[in-house]
């Protein structure tokens, strides 16, 4: 496939560069002629809208740092001053703040796409761990973030989260002195918080870049989880695919705008509103929905460090999910069992994001442990031995057979 | 097709056991002996709703009138008040009306002048410890973000401000029979706890609206909730007629790029 002809620019600029540095080539190469398997669904549109999402938090995020005080006796006011005072300033935070929850929306969905189908499978594993680590880093920027605006969660989330460390044995306590910048969350934090929020959307941007690199070189995983074989297989990924990824933005963007322009604060928690207060403790702390299915895991377990290791366990375990799964086949489509275990663990992960954001007490404990259990033993059990005992489906023998097989059904019924 | 109808069954799952969960938690948690929030009409609801300008300025009557003694308006300033209808010349006068601080003069002096437009609304009180003395040992919070910053917003403040009880109810001393108000305390129905440290403010009469409004509390309330609303959101009604015309335009140009996209696939499938 690498064999496609590069095309012979007739513009004179863009020959004189393309000779020497081959841009143009590659981007031909890469955005228009690319083949790309025919058979993909819309469940395959949602990595081009986290690279969107990921852009518009990027500008609107640059515009805000333009304005925003990182000082504990300012960050507060200035973000007021930024929603009353500045140009738009509203506008742009509004489409910062919930492009955050689109983003760890549509990556939700992206991952999970990623292990119905199987695509974490050879020869795709470096491009799902890198994924995996893209995830992390999104957490982490998206925590360091949250406490900017200094209001009451932000600085008791922090509170709460950087206090984890000190469950770590022997260095815990100096590590949590030396993340802090002094004995507790206070205005050296902040500043911190603000530089490191700052420069990893942009290790985001590389990690991206590394992605879709490997993506390039293995290609798209399809619905059939079917390699590519024949020309027949693919199509250009200009127009079809541009066009359908186009669609499926304005779709995102609808979603995106009902929120910011009428429900701007509806993800966000009202005592945000109040300035931080180290001497009030408010009384729940919660998370960030997209935090929720983590932070049930981290209090299933009543020993801190425990449901430290555990939470991050959790999401550490994607990146050997190509050795858990023994199944040789790929998509989910042919493994009729899988499918229910798939989707239990889907509302496995609805159910402790739910948990996660209940008081912790009664029931909630006791379905918090099961929900937790659950999520490992899927991936612990279910997803080895299902390997060996699951009987798939007979697999197309290629994606245009699975097409045309597809039409004569259609054709029939 | 069987994808979509396991999404289905996924999601149909999901969301029966969060709402049979959330039936069973708001049990557990024992919520909701006390009564729930009163929902008046906001004419600021809803994708086509705005401020009503004659009430912001009434409510405003209610805050420069009542509220104004104990509570700033942090982040504003007195020409924002032309927002909600006051000439230049009505707002230059209402600003002269306060004093603030400046300085320091040439002879390293700070003194007193009467407000500008362009200063900060005048802080009641020199600092919080004063506050606090004159106040019960707390704050009053500043009020320029309070309808963003409780759940309920303004259904909230305005069921506080109606929601004072001369004795302590009894579904309160059912709930918790060693239920005490502390001296220098209030008995609120909405406010975390019952026991407040500011006393009810809202009477009947306690002032005359210059437009002739007839002054019960209910209305009072209503109308000082809905100039907190707007001081908290100045820029609702901008955001939300910039909003319908994003959203007519999205939705146009979304179902173009369907039908285009729809064309194009025509004969891949
Ligand atoms: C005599 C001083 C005083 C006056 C006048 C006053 N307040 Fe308060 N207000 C307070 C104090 C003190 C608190 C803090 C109560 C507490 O935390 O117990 C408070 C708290 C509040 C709160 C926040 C309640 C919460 O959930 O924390 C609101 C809203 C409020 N006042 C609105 C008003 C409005 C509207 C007016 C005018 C109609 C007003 N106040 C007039 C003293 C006052
Ligand atoms: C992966 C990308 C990003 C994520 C997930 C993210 C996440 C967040 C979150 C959750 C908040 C808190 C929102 C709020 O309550 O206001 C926030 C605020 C902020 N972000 Fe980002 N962000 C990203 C990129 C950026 C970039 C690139 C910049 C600047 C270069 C930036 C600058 C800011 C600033 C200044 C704030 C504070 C202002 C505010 O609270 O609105 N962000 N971010």
């Amino acid at each position: 496939m690498s064999s496609t002809p590069s095309p012979v620019w007739s513009n004179r600029t863009i020959k004189w560069v393309d000779r020497r540095l081959p841009i143009f080539s590659m981007m031909h190469k890469e955005l228009i002629v690319y083949p790309t398997p025919r058979n993909l669904n819309y469940w395959w549109n949602f990595g081009s809208l986290a690279g969107i999402a990921l852009v518009i938090l990027i500008l609107t995020g640059i515009f805000l740092a333009m304005f925003y005080t990182p000082h504990e006796d300012m960050a507060f006011a200035s973000i007021e001053r930024i929603m009353r005072e500045v140009n738009f300033g509203w506008l742009i935070r509004f489409i910062h703040m919930n492009a955050v929850s689109l983003f760890f929306l549509v990556v939700y969905i992206h991952i999970f796409r990623g292990m119905y189908y199987g695509s974490y499978k050879a020869p795709r594993e470096l491009l799902w761990g890198i994924g995996v680590l893209i995830y992390l880093v999104m957490v982490g920027t998206a925590f360091l973030g949250y406490v900017l605006p200094w209001g009451q969660m932000s600085f008791w989330a922090a509170t709460v989260i950087t206090s984890l460390v000190t469950a770590i044995p022997v260095v815990g306590n100096d590590l949590a002195i030396w993340l802090w910048g002094g004995f507790s969350v206070d205005n050296d934090t902040l500043k911190r918080f603000f530089a490191l929020h700052y420069l990893l959307p942009f290790v985001i941007f590389a990690l991206v870049f590394l992605h879709l690199w490997a993506l390039h070189t293995t290609k798209s995983n399809n619905p059939t989880g079917v390699e590519v074989k024949k020309p027949a297989d693919t199509l250009p990924f200009h127009p079809y695919y541009t066009m359908k990824d186009a669609f499926g933005l304005g779709v995102a963007l609808i979603v995106l705008c009902f929120f910011v322009f009428f429900y701007p604060n509806y993800f966000n928690h009202a005592i945000n509103y109040v300035q931080a207060d180290p001497m009030v403790t408010p009384e729940h702390i919660v998370p960030e929905w997209y935090f929720l299915p983590f932070y049930a895991i981290l209090r299933a377990v009543p020993d801190k460090l425990g449901g430290v290791v555990l939470m991050f366990l959790a999401i550490a375990i994607w990146f050997i999910l190509p050795l858990l799964d023994t199944s040789k086949t790929r998509s989910g489509r042919f493994r009729p069992i899988f499918k229910w275990f798939f989707w239990l663990l889907v509302a496995d992960f609805v159910l402790l994001t739910y948990l996660g954001a209940m008081p912790a007490e009664g029931i909630y404990v006791t379905l918090g442990m099961w929900a937790t259990g659950y999520y490992f033993f899927h991936f612990v059990v279910i997803l080895p031995l299902l390997g060996w005992f699951e009987k798939p489906l007979p697999v197309p023998e290629s994606i245009s057979a699975a097409v045309t097989a597809g039409h004569e059904k259609e054709a029939a019924a | 097709m069987s994808t979509l109808t396991r999404i289905a069954t996924a999601a149909a799952v999901a969301a029966g056991l969060t709402l049979g969960l959330g039936a069973v938690g708001a049990q557990a948690a024992g919520g909701g002996e006390g009564p729930g929030l009163k929902r008046p009409y906001w004419s600021f609801e809803g994708v086509f709703g705005g401020y009503d300008e004659q009430q912001l300025r009434r409510g405003w009557e209610v805050y420069a009138q009542v509220c104004k003694s104990c509570h700033v308006l942090d982040y504003m300033h007195y020409r924002n008040l032309e927002q909600i209808g006051f000439t230049e010349d009505e707002v230059k006068e209402i600003a002269a009306s306060f004093e603030v601080e400046d300085g320091p003069d040439e002879w390293g002096e700070m003194f007193m002048r009467p407000a500008t437009p362009m200063d900060e609304f005048a802080k009641p009180y020199e600092n919080d410890a004063i506050a606090k003395l004159a106040n019960g040992g707390v704050v009053p919070p500043n009020l320029s973000v309070m309808a963003r910053a409780r759940d309920g917003g303004a259904d909230y403040i305005y069921s506080l401000m109606l929601g004072y009880r001369d004795e302590v109810p009894e579904w309160v001393l059912e709930h918790d029979p060693n239920f005490e108000l502390p001296a220098g305390k209030s008995f609120n129905a909405y406010f975390p706890g019952y026991a407040i440290s500011m006393p009810q403010q809202l009477f009947e009469g306690i002032l005359e609206y210059p437009d002739g409004t007839e002054p019960s509390a209910e209305q009072m309330a209503h109308d000082v909730t809905a100039f907190l609303q707007w001081a908290a959101e100045p820029e609702l009604e901008d955001r939300k007629a910039l909003g319908r015309y994003v959203l007519v335009f999205l939705l146009v140009l979304t179902a173009l790029l369907y039908a285009y996209k729809r064309e194009i696939w025509k004969d891949a499938h």
